[in-house]
């Protein structure tokens, strides 16, 4: 396995506060890494680091062996960004967000209208294709973004909280595609839902004030979670979750 | 220059996307209309030229150019789609070229949509189209160096209400520095050169002299210059700013 998401160090302040202290994680190609903590983490900042929309104060962030900050346009075109409250022009259709961001990653004419199809098909939005964003639900924002950011087929893809805003039939169709798109990508998601966490993650790291506190895997048949000596039972993440995180601000 | 045409494309389509483009044309043409025949008196005056329409223009521009130019950037920000523009593989100076150059695009078709004033001249005596052209382009420029100017404030602020005040007070100050009004405050301290470097920045001095008829190169490095410097001081601002 191949780290397609190499950090090493990360650390990024904003004057006299630190929102990342020194993280350093790898993401393989077929992965899906979860990325938890309590609000105020540092989940974000991570993630607008990773795809290059922030610089990082010190250390590095390579993505399919590119450097973010030496090489930011090679790496940017590996990368699918779904930006933390799925951010998008409210006067813009879809389909004119689609063509803009298609043409921005230099996608052809034919390859454009083939990949539109399909991920307005993968995403269910056809109906709304042709009206302006602003009108839209937020599940349909949320969807909407989501399509933005698979459009290009990215090896990489960068979710910050892809299911936010879905009724529960969405979030079960949005976990079947990242399960789908899985094989052939490396994907980062940040989640408060931990049931989400044990339905679609291969690994889960938890961060909080700015560090990895601890990092961890399905372990048995049952579904239960391991981070480090902590046992989760299948369906007890959030008890987990608190120890960890609770213990950590202690 | 990576995403320019890009950029471009979706900027000058959103203009026309929503009313903003033909309430902006609108009254651009009114005002313009009301200045030219009215206040400049284009009937009472005699002659058959463009004088009392370009002598407005750029008070005209002053307060209508940043209104345009306010939500550049500002508007990204506000939205947060400044996140989706900048993850996308286009560098910063792409992205803010792109925009400036929407929003020129669009002023200068607001520009172009006068020429039912030139007809009027043309078919009322024998005016000096020369004149009129080389007026028109220096018209052109001028909207560029506002533009530029407007842009940058946009990009300072997530308000667009500051960006508006700021920008049409910055406009202000580079449209009158030849005048005594701006000049008296260095004359007495400063040395004559620098009194004389302030001078050299007047919009309207360098629009004047392009509107006599004689597009003289250094005019247009003028403006040239005055539009890449407001756009570079826009690309560093844009990069400071982005995450705030």
């Amino acid at each position: 396995m191949t780290a397609m998401i190499e950090i090493r160090d990360l650390v990024k302040r904003f004057d006299d506060f630190t929102a990342v202290a020194g993280i350093s994680l790898q993401v393989a190609k077929g992965e899906v890494l979860g990325f938890l903590g309590p609000n105020g983490a540092g989940k974000s900042t991570t993630m607008k680091m990773v795809t290059g929309f922030l610089d990082p104060t010190s250390g590095s962030i390579a993505v399919g062996g590119k450097d973010i900050t030496r090489d930011p346009l090679a790496a940017k075109r590996l990368i699918g960004y779904l930006p933390e409250g799925a951010p998008a022009y409210p006067d813009m259709t879809p389909a004119s967000l689609f063509a803009f961001v298609g043409s921005a990653r230099g996608l052809d004419r034919a390859t454009l209208k083939q990949r539109i199809a399909a991920v307005v098909a993968e995403t269910h939005i056809g109906s709304v294709l042709e009206q302006p964003i602003e009108t839209l639900s937020k599940g349909y924002k949320r969807r909407v973004g989501l399509a933005q950011a698979i459009l290009h087929d990215p090896p990489i893809l960068v979710l910050d909280e892809p299911t936010d805003g879905l009724d529960p039939n969405q979030k079960h169709e949005v976990r079947e595609l990242i399960r789908r798109m899985k094989k052939n990508k490396a994907i980062v998601i940040s989640t408060h839902i931990l049931e989400e966490v044990e339905a679609i993650c291969d690994r889960a790291i938890i961060v909080a004030r700015g560090r990895v506190v601890a990092e961890g895997r399905p372990e048995g048949k049952a579904g239960g979670w391991r981070f480090g000596n902590v046992l989760a039972e299948p369906g007890r993440l959030d008890q987990a979750f608190r120890n960890i995180t609770l213990g950590a601000a202690a | 220059m990576t995403g320019t045409l890009s950029v471009f494309r979706r900027e000058f389509a959103g203009y026309f996307a929503t009313p903003l483009a033909y309430i902006f044309i609108i009254v651009f043409l009114f005002v313009a209309g009301i200045f030219t025949f009215y206040v400049g008196s284009f009937f009472p005056r005699g002659q058959a030229d463009l004088t009392p329409f370009f002598t407005y223009l750029p008070w005209l521009f002053l307060f209508l150019l940043p209104a345009i130019g306010m939500r550049l950037w500002a508007e990204e920000r506000r939205a947060g789609t400044i996140e989706l523009l900048l993850t996308l593989p286009i560098s910063i100076a792409g992205a803010v070229i792109g925009k400036f150059l929407a929003a020129w695009a669009f002023a200068i078709v607001a520009l172009a949509l006068t020429f039912p004033l030139w007809i009027t001249v043309a078919r009322l005596g024998q005016p000096d189209h020369g004149v009129i052209l080389a007026s028109y382009v220096g018209a052109a420029l001028m909207a560029g160096g506002y533009l530029a100017i407007a842009g940058c404030l946009s990009a300072v602020t997530r308000n667009q209400v500051i960006a508006f005040v700021v920008g049409v007070v910055i406009c202000f100050l580079f449209t009158v520095a030849g005048s005594p009004l701006v000049l008296n405050f260095f004359t007495g301290w400063a040395p004559p050169s620098l009194v004389s470097i302030v001078a050299a920045t007047s919009i309207i001095t360098h629009f004047n002299a392009i509107t006599l008829g004689v597009i003289d190169l250094r005019d247009v490095i003028y403006f040239v210059s005055l539009i890449a410097a407001w756009l570079a001081a826009t690309v560093i601002v844009v990069d400071l700013k982005k995450a705030d």
